[in-house]
């Protein structure tokens, strides 16, 4: 049989392009946006793609032949032009379900993302989304706290979270830092946060953080009667430097702790693991993720990187404000925000959603816009990002010209009154301004921020924006 | 002290036809008013008492607002607060919550402090009003 003659023969051959195969609602897709070598056919270098994520070596083996070899070969089912990107095409793939270990976000990405992305077949080659099948999101335990338990354990409901960043984010000793904290709580704030980069460094070392910031919470809840929380960054060298950190975060009481992107998939899980037995809310910051989701056509999508982390386990996750100073085009950053908070995405190519996405009851987790925003946006916030989400306004609350609880004041006074008006059936997206003019009536604090940053934008392109063609509706 | 608590803490207290705009918001999107109470606003009280079942089916705020007349005259210088529950599956909480009545005098909470091993401290907020038995709170 020619197929295991020795030697090499392109890949599209070797049965990785199957254009008639029907996926398995078991299979798990995925959606890649290849751009080929000069001379590279498309249907070929989708069939590279599939075989290098897959089973295939740049020869023929015929050791392949003591397994169910095609079962396991992806298959690249489906390849099209991206509208209005010369030379780039978009390949669908499936892999069979029993080429992944149950609940292993490091085994799945290993295979999609392992190889593949420095492929000489390919100049660019990006991971546009996946379409992750309920038999295998049902391997993962998903948000250890998720959406609704977060809010019933905060007594907080009906309105988004709001937050800050303590700034700067290095410098501060323990002492200097929990008073950050407890004025920012006690104006108003439900949270403060630790930056990704406050670890444990000479200027302020973890555990005086930790003392220090629980003072502080437990201050502001005393003094509001509400739930509060700061959260503390476990981020460390090792596991066992982030376990105890944990717990120390469990022994003073705190609600929420936090790491970063940056310490890895597994890690990621093994924390996961960890809030879930110890009741902890865990706060994730996406720390270096642009190197790879930025630009359009290599890396790995947003969204992508989202339904990982939704799989792996995190209560919040940072994923654009859209109107901050962060890149965030609006429709694909509302594609992230449907991804970490529905229970089920329907395919919407305006939004960078290409998979119809059951996600079999897996928790929600929160998303975070932090970066740049102000009071003065509250209207906008709300119209785009919708309620559940928390709203970190750090240099918005600390930099306030009357200190950071009239800064806290001022961002809860805009957020209160702006659902108070949403909820009575106003426009918020026309009448906000008047809204927050209205409310900074009753409200300095509100009304030094609006003078302060009123005017404030960040309008700049974004490089990450869906591409698809509207398709007409049928009659 | 101003319990801060609920959705609309930080705005002056709402009047009764903002209240009742509310309502009907909540109302629109089929959710089931509720009204609680307490004399214990300590932020980890879960369970304040409730003031009748949830209204389920409801569809005129008024009947609402009716209760919340007679849980007002009931319990005048308590806290009531109102809630909206929504049934959907993968929600089945609340959606909305805030308080619709005050104390007069609202004494807020003492922060006791227990030193323990190392710095580490143990804190308590102690609402000022619970340290007399129910109903001579306020």
């Amino acid at each position: 049989m020619d197929r295991y003659k020795a030697g090499v023969i392109p890949y599209r051959k070797m049965g990785y392009w199957q254009p008639d195969y029907e996926p398995k609602d078991t299979d798990i897709l995925a959606l890649f946006r290849i751009t080929p070598q000069e001379g590279v056919e498309p249907e070929e270098a989708a069939a590279a793609v599939a075989g290098e994520s897959s089973t295939a070596t740049w020869t023929v083996v015929w050791t392949d032949r003591l397994t169910a070899c095609e079962l396991y070969r992806a298959k690249a089912y489906r390849v099209e032009p991206v509208p209005g990107r010369p030379g780039e095409h978009f390949a669908y793939i499936a892999y069979d379900l029993d080429l992944f270990e149950p609940g292993s976000i490091a085994n799945l990405t290993a295979s999609i993302i392992g190889n593949v992305f420095g492929f000489k077949a390919v100049k660019a080659l990006r991971l546009e989304d996946m379409r992750i099948p309920a038999a295998y999101l049902k391997t993962f335990d998903g948000p250890p706290t998720g959406i609704v338990v977060e809010r019933e354990r905060l007594d907080k409901f009906g309105r988004p979270l709001l937050g800050a960043t303590v700034k700067p984010k290095l410098g501060l000793s323990g002492k200097n830092y929990g008073r950050v904290v407890y004025e920012a709580l006690r104006g108003g704030l439900d949270f403060t946060k630790d930056d990704e980069n406050i670890n444990s460094q000479p200027f302020m070392h973890w555990r005086d953080r930790f003392l220090y910031c629980m003072e502080a919470v437990n201050r502001a809840q005393a003094a509001t009667g509400e739930v509060k929380g700061h959260y503390l960054n476990v981020t460390a060298a090792t596991m066992e430097d982030m376990y105890e950190r944990a717990e120390f975060a469990k022994e003073l009481g705190s609600v929420i702790i936090m790491i970063d992107l940056v310490i890895g998939y597994t890690a990621i899980q093994s924390m996961s693991k960890w809030a879930r037995r110890n009741d902890m809310i865990l706060h994730l910051h996406r720390a270096g993720h642009s190197t790879y989701t930025r630009q359009k056509n290599h890396g790995v999508s947003f969204r992508v990187i989202a339904k990982w982390m939704r799989m792996a386990g995190v209560d919040h996750l940072h994923a654009g404000t859209i109107v901050g100073k962060l890149e965030g085009d609006p429709h694909s950053v509302q594609g992230f925000y449907n991804v970490l908070r529905e229970p089920h995405n329907a395919v919407d190519l305006a939004r960078g959603i290409f998979f119809e996405q059951p996600w079999a009851s897996l928790r929600r987790v929160m998303p975070v816009a932090s970066g740049g925003i102000h009071a003065g946006q509250m209207h906008q916030l709300l119209a785009y990002l919708g309620e559940d989400v928390v709203l970190q306004f750090g240099g918005g609350t600390i930099g306030h010209p009357m200190g950071i609880a009239a800064g806290a004041t001022a961002n809860r006074v805009a957020l209160e009154a702006m659902i108070l008006a949403r909820n009575e059936g106003r426009d918020i997206w026309n009448e906000g301004p008047e809204i927050l003019a209205q409310a900074a009536r009753h409200c300095a604090p509100l009304k030094a921020a609006l003078e302060t940053w009123g005017e404030v934008t960040f309008d700049y392109a974004s490089t990450d924006t869906p591409d698809f063609v509207p398709t007409p509706a049928v009659a | 002290m101003r319990l801060t608590q609920g959705t609309f803490s930080f705005l002056p207290d709402l009047s009764d036809e903002q209240i009742r705009a509310q309502i009907e918001y909540c109302l629109r999107n089929g959710w089931a008013v509720s009204l609680e109470h307490t004399g214990d606003p300590h932020p980890r009280n879960v369970y304040w008492e409730m003031f009748g079942l949830p209204l389920f089916d409801l569809k005129d705020g008024a009947a609402v607002m009716a209760a919340l007349d007679e849980c007002r005259r009931a319990f005048p210088n308590r806290y009531i607060k109102l809630n909206a529950f929504d049934a959907t599956r993968g929600w089945e909480s609340l959606r909305l919550s805030f308080i619709v009545n005050r104390p007069k005098h609202e004494p807020g909470f003492a922060l006791q402090r227990t030193e323990a091993a190392g710095r580490n401290i143990r804190y308590t907020a102690q609402p000022n009003a619970t340290v007399r038995p129910e109903g001579e709170r306020y």
